[in-house]
């Protein structure tokens, strides 16, 4: 295995138990400077919640978790960290457009008051083109595709400039086009420097980008190295793998 | 028309009528968005308990309602903040209890001091002075630069509350503004359209709104467009026709909604007939 930068995530044996059930029993895992890291494991074997106790949105239970090399109980450097969401949160009561979605992805770097003032416009188009939807930043986000509202939210990720981008199966039920625009936005952010720590079912287009994998099973990390051919995470739920992409072991 | 604006107590009512009908669907476009569309109702019934509280101790039954309102929406949202929606039950329980506590409580205060039920749940518009409307204005306006200099924080919160986690907004700080607003302006909307229709003026123009528009930004301006027009609408027909103002708004506004929908769907109609659908069409398919 290559020896990877400075570290950017590090996680050291992190506990995570929602009521009495442990979901993640003492993980450890680093991801360095400049990595691309897929999390891959069976459904329900908590790769979710891995990703959300590192961004702080789940509480540890024990462990540590730092983020570019600060504690996360004292990181406050948020406008360096892009995150992808596995689905949209409840609120969309009230349309919004794909422009303003994505402008919310600059909030962490101006602030509560500031507005957004002339850079805004650049960013949120420059975000747009990064996941090829340039031409619909004025669309009401209904009316995009599953696969172009999941570009939307990495373009709202993007818009900020973070270092470090965290996203939650980005490609689940994905088209083939949203998938190769995903590819390349990713490779684009890749290319630039940037890290990348992801929940993957499967490799799929990410695959040559990927430079380790991270296994969860049973609250721990049982594999840290190189990517597994797809459906190798689900080996022990179903030794030969779903026949047609059905989800087992929930 | 003219004699209406020669009426100093007729200009108060209007002045009133049209700041809270700005305000209300400024905020109600947040809890549109946060399908929570209720909630300013449920705040409405226990703002009255509030009033009984202010009547009783002979304080304003106006500031009383404010606190009263205030710790139920801080409540419900503290109750929301743990990843639940309050149980529909509870809620139920809380909002009669605080109609029936509010009711009994006005009842017992009417004796001495004369508190009329009715002006606080329906509405009076005609007994405005104008220290209610320096006081409406007051709160009216900081209802409205709260709201509207927010907006992206705020925004981001009803939409996405985990993305906005992950930006480092004070996420339970905005919520919590929100459930205050909320309160505030459920008990300065009191005097205007009563506590049982508050909840009709931040949700019905937001309704209304989205019918044509495609943003939320579009949406918040058209609504509080909508709001207004229809207080002021209200106002005056009320005044030409002798009916209660509270109602007369409401019904304006609900007329609003009713013929901007069936336009909307009318033009939906007809454009989808008349060929393969253009996605820059200015409404929501
Ligand atoms: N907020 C929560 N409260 C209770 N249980 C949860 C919560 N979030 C996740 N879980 C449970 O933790 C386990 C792991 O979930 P998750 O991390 O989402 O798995 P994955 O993302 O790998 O599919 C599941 O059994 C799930 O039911
Ligand atoms: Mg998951």
């Amino acid at each position: 295995m290559p020896v990877s930068g400075p570290a950017v995530v590090e996680v050291a044996h992190l506990t995570v138990a929602f009521g009495e059930r442990a979901v993640l029993r003492g993980v450890d895992a680093r991801v360095g400077s400049g990595e691309v890291v897929a999390v891959m494991g069976a459904n329900g074997s908590g790769k979710s919640t891995l990703v959300r106790a590192v961004l702080g949105l789940i509480p540890a239970d024990a462990g540590q978790v730092r983020l570019f090399d600060t504690p996360l109980r004292r990181f406050r450097q948020w406008h360096r960290l892009g995150y992808v969401p596995q689905r949209l949160g409840a609120g969309s009561g009230v349309p919004a457009t794909v422009a303003e979605v994505v402008a919310a992805g600059l909030l962490a770097r101006r602030g509560l008051l500031r507005p957004y003032g002339r850079g805004r416009q650049a960013a949120v188009a420059g975000a747009l083109a990064a996941v090829g939807l340039a031409d619909r930043a004025d669309d009401p986000v209904a009316t995009l595709s599953g696969g172009q509202q999941q570009r939307t939210l990495i373009a709202r990720a993007l818009a900020g400039g973070p270092e470090l981008l965290v996203l939650d199966e980005p490609t689940a039920g994905v088209d083939a086009a949203s998938q190769e625009a995903f590819a390349a936005a990713v490779g684009g952010f890749v290319d630039g420097g940037g890290t990348v720590l992801v929940v993957l079912h499967e490799a799929g287009p990410l695959r040559r980008l990927l430079t380790r994998a991270l296994v969860v099973a049973d609250g721990r990390v049982v594999h840290d190295g190189a990517v597994p051919q797809d459906a190798v995470g689900y080996d022990h739920v179903h030794p030969h793998g779903p026949p047609n992409g059905t989800e087992l072991g929930r | 028309m003219t004699a209406m604006f020669g009426s100093e107590l007729m200009l108060r009512a209007l002045c009133a009528a049209l700041v809270i009908g700005v305000c209300a669907p400024t905020l109600g476009t947040y809890l549109v968005q946060r399908r929570m569309s209720m909630i300013g109702d449920g705040i409405g019934h226990v703002a009255l308990t509030g009033v009984g509280v202010g009547l009783i101790l002979d304080q304003s039954p106006v500031l009383a309602a404010v606190v009263v309102a205030a710790l139920c929406a801080v409540g419900v949202e503290l109750v929301r903040e743990r990843g639940r929606t309050p149980g529909d039950l509870a809620l139920a329980v809380l909002f009669y209890g605080g109609i029936a506590g509010g009711v009994l409580l006005v009842g017992a205060a009417g004796r001495s001091s004369g508190g009329n039920l009715l002006s606080y749940l329906f509405g009076s518009l005609g007994t405005v002075t104008d220290t209610d409307l320096a006081v409406i204005g007051g709160l009216g306006a900081a209802v409205l630069s709260a709201m509207l200099l927010l907006r992206p924080a705020l925004f981001a919160v009803c939409h996405d509350e985990e993305f906005a986690r992950v930006c480092g907004l004070p996420v339970r700080a905005l919520n919590m503004l929100l459930a205050v607003t909320t309160a505030v302006t459920v008990t300065i909307a009191m005097r205007a359209v009563g506590l049982l229709l508050v909840s009709a003026l931040m949700v019905v123009p937001v309704a209304t709104a989205q019918q044509v528009t495609r943003g939320f930004r579009g949406t918040q301006l058209a609504a509080m467009a909508v709001g207004g027009l229809a207080a002021f609408l209200g106002v005056a027909i009320s005044w030409q026709a002798d009916t209660a103002p509270g109602a007369t708004i409401v019904m304006v506004a609900i007329a609003a909604f009713v013929v901007v929908a069936l336009a909307a769907g009318l033009r939906r109609t007809l454009v989808r007939r008349s060929g393969p659908t253009d996605r820059w069409l200015p409404w929501r398919t």
